[in-house]
């Protein structure tokens, strides 16, 4: 069994053991659209509101995520573990971005139909496909961001601050793009067709940071 | 050893500055449309790219650093990162009088390159507390260089992001008359520009020698007087050693 | 054959505290190294360096015949490493933590078993480690650092919390005769001079005293845990 897929059966397993993440990040999500109907004061949204109020929302679950990714880790001294082993240590990164972007998708099955009863006007069903589309891109982009800022902030003193933190500017570009992208599928008159190069751009801010992830993760890892 | 060369530099930033202030005040013409304050243009503009090259500066010699091991590129970006985090307030300061002036209200969200640039500022004003989090200064120098690398990597990105985020129809609020400059407000543009790349770099190597002193003295002081000498080392974000 | 550890004038500092400096020894295979010192001595830094973990700040190390930290990927997974912390998931059962370590070291999960019942803890295998007293937990541990038989064994006060019928069950795994090179942090002092070929003697980082165990006497290690004067006049 390869590395990777050791690492990633771990911390599956002990997500189902602890249920520590995942609910606590839908519970956040929830929390935070009932925030949002009260602060906006809206009951319903749609268009480039409703965009926004998901992908803020999304983030805010995802930054809690990134927080948890690595504590096992560094108070079980998880990374001496791995470190020990015989194995490559990226194989850390994509395990932990893995299991991240698994953690989101699953917040997301539960989040978006909460959000389709809770706020949102228009009917979900149409901008599904779209949406998909953009989710799967994202959640890549806001996973190895979580994931690096993670490793960075799990040996820092101050680790809860520093995440969001650092993660918030650096997710910017994919909450732009992801918002921008979504809008028009949540237009009130009826889903609009989806702004492909938005796509383009979350595509590419994936593989810049993917590629730069791989080469860099590494030297988090060393003493 | 960072000391090279400096009075040559100061005396040219002196110049310089002086210089691009005299041109500003005294040859460019009004703008048309803004009238005097577009003038500020001359002194947000320079410090916004020499900012950002102090970023990106401190991105590359992060990677130098992480190649090498030698934490003189450690303490060469943490200089150039730290002096692009103060000249960054003043872009955002200048660009915020421009906004008032120009168009009356403090801050704008259409103008493409200072929303871009309060996002990277955003961002890099983290290094500082990341460092400071960190006890372990070989720890530090390397958790410091990785966010800068990955910093200097957002800044592209951001832009692109961003620019694209911006409606085409909206016109630049903070330029000049389009692209085409005339021949008086190029030059005097070109000299601000190099004035304040020379204060940068002027002021960087200040900073390296005045560091590099302050961390002789503390090791000569403990080579003579014994390793409590000179004091426990107070948690800091700067480096203390090279 | 190669030694398994050749150090030369080793050393590695945290800020501007001497962590460790100029340590020189070499150990032959199938040896064991003795290390004492009081706390803060530097033993679990030169454990770690060994362990590849620390990258060495000055001097030469070589483990197993491979230079560190340049050939680092070459040593791990042939370094077994009993830290004082187990390293081991406490949600996870103590099945489930040596099957992780098994998987990522290539060993056959048969092994495991094997393991589990040298150490009597087959009937608390699936139990969530944070249940397991400190002396089970230390046991699976033991598992842990040897599972991947490795060719050094680095030992961390490896009989703490152990009742005499577990560190008797513990011994072909990680004593003596077991057959790796071992690296041997002990407190008692008796018993870990007993089981010593090489005795190294660390003072507030460096090296006291490097010697073959019948060099040294009871009194010398004593000596390591009071203060300077103190240690001369005993010696003197």
């Amino acid at each position: 069994m390869s590395a990777v897929a050791a690492l990633i059966r771990k911390d599956l397993r002990m997500e189902l053991r602890t249920r520590e993440s995942v609910p606590s990040m839908f519970l956040f999500s929830l929390s935070t659209f009932v925030l949002f109907r009260f602060g906006l004061d809206r009951e319903t949204l749609a268009g480039d509101l409703a965009s926004g109020v998901l992908w803020v929302t999304l983030l805010f679950a995802a930054v809690l995520g990134m927080n948890r990714l690595f504590v096992a880790e560094r108070e079980e001294g998880g990374f001496d573990a791995f470190l020990l082993a015989p194995v490559d240590r990226t194989s850390l990164f994509v395990a932990k971005a893995t299991v991240l972007f698994g953690f989101l998708v699953a917040v997301e099955i539960a989040a978006i139909p909460a959000f389709a009863v809770l706020l949102l006007g228009p009917s979900p069903f149409q901008a599904l496909p779209g949406l998909l589309a953009i989710l799967v891109l994202a959640d890549a982009g806001i996973a190895i961001i979580g994931t690096l800022v993670g490793a960075l902030a799990i040996q820092t003193r101050a680790r809860d601050l520093i995440v969001p933190l650092i993660a918030l500017p650096l997710v910017l570009p994919v909450v732009i793009a992801a918002g921008h992208a979504t809008s028009p599928l949540f237009a009130q008159a009826g889903a609009e067709a989806l702004p492909a190069r938005w796509l383009g751009v979350l595509g590419l801010y994936d593989l810049v940071f993917g590629l730069l992830a791989l080469a860099v993760f590494d030297f988090l890892l060393e003493d | 050893m960072f000391g090279r060369g400096l009075r040559t530099l100061s005396i040219a930033s002196l110049v310089l500055v002086l210089g691009a202030f005299s041109l500003v005040f005294f040859y460019a013409p009004n703008d048309a449309d803004q009238g005097f304050v577009q003038k500020i243009f001359y002194l947000h503009v320079p410090l916004a790219i020499v900012a950002l090259g102090g970023f990106v500066t401190g991105g590359i010699y992060a990677v130098r650093y992480l190649m090498t091991g030698d934490r003189a590129h450690d303490l060469r970006s943490y200089v150039a990162i730290h002096l692009s985090l103060i000249l960054g307030i003043g872009v955002l300061a200048t660009g915020s009088i421009w906004a008032k002036a120009s168009w009356g209200a403090w801050w704008v969200w259409d103008e493409p390159t200072l929303v871009s640039f309060l996002i990277v500022f955003l961002l890099f004003a983290c290094y500082q507390p990341l460092r400071f989090s960190i006890d372990d200064p070989e720890r530090q120098a390397r958790y410091a260089a990785v966010f800068a690398i990955i910093g200097g990597a957002f800044v592209p990105l951001n832009f692109l992001a961003v620019r694209l985020a911006q409606s085409l129809i909206h016109p630049r609020v903070l330029s000049t008359t389009g692209g085409d400059m005339p021949g008086s407000m190029r030059l005097t543009f070109l000299i601000s520009f190099l004035a304040m790349v020379c204060l940068f770099v002027t002021l960087w190597k200040y900073e390296l020698a005045s560091k590099h002193a302050s961390m002789r003295l503390r090791r000569l002081r403990r080579a003579l007087a014994g390793d409590d000498a000179a004091g426990p080392l107070a948690r800091t974000a700067a480096p203390t050693q090279l | 054959m190669a030694p398994a550890i050749e150090l030369e004038d080793v050393g590695r500092a945290y800020g501007e505290r001497t962590a460790l400096a100029g340590v020189t020894l070499t150990l032959e295979p199938g040896r064991t190294l003795a290390v004492f010192g009081a706390n803060g001595a530097g033993k679990t830094t030169l454990l770690r360096i060994l362990a590849t973990l620390l990258r060495p700040h000055a001097g030469r190390a070589r483990v197993l015949g491979r230079d560190l930290p340049a050939e680092g990927w070459a040593v791990r997974g042939r370094v077994g490493l009993l830290a004082h912390d187990p390293l081991l998931y406490r949600e996870l059962s103590a099945r489930e933590n040596l099957e992780f370590h098994a998987q990522l070291h290539g060993v056959a999960l048969e092994r495991v078993e094997a393991l589990l019942d040298q150490v009597g803890l087959r009937a608390r295998a699936d139990e969530p480690v944070r249940t397991l007293s400190r002396g089970m937990a230390q046991r699976v541990a033991i598992c842990r650092a040897s599972l991947h038989e490795p060719e050094l064994l680095l030992l961390d006060e490896p009989l703490a919390n152990l009742d005499p019928g577990a560190a008797e069950a513990v011994e072909p795994l990680i004593g003596r005769n077991a057959g790796p090179a071992r690296v041997v942090i002990s407190h008692d002092v008796e018993h870990g001079l007993s089981e010593a070929d090489l005795v190294l003697g660390l003072r507030k980082g460096r090296a006291e005293f490097v010697a073959a165990r019948a060099e040294v006497a009871e009194a010398d290690i004593r000596a390591l845990y009071s203060a300077p004067a103190a240690a001369r006049e005993a010696r003197a």
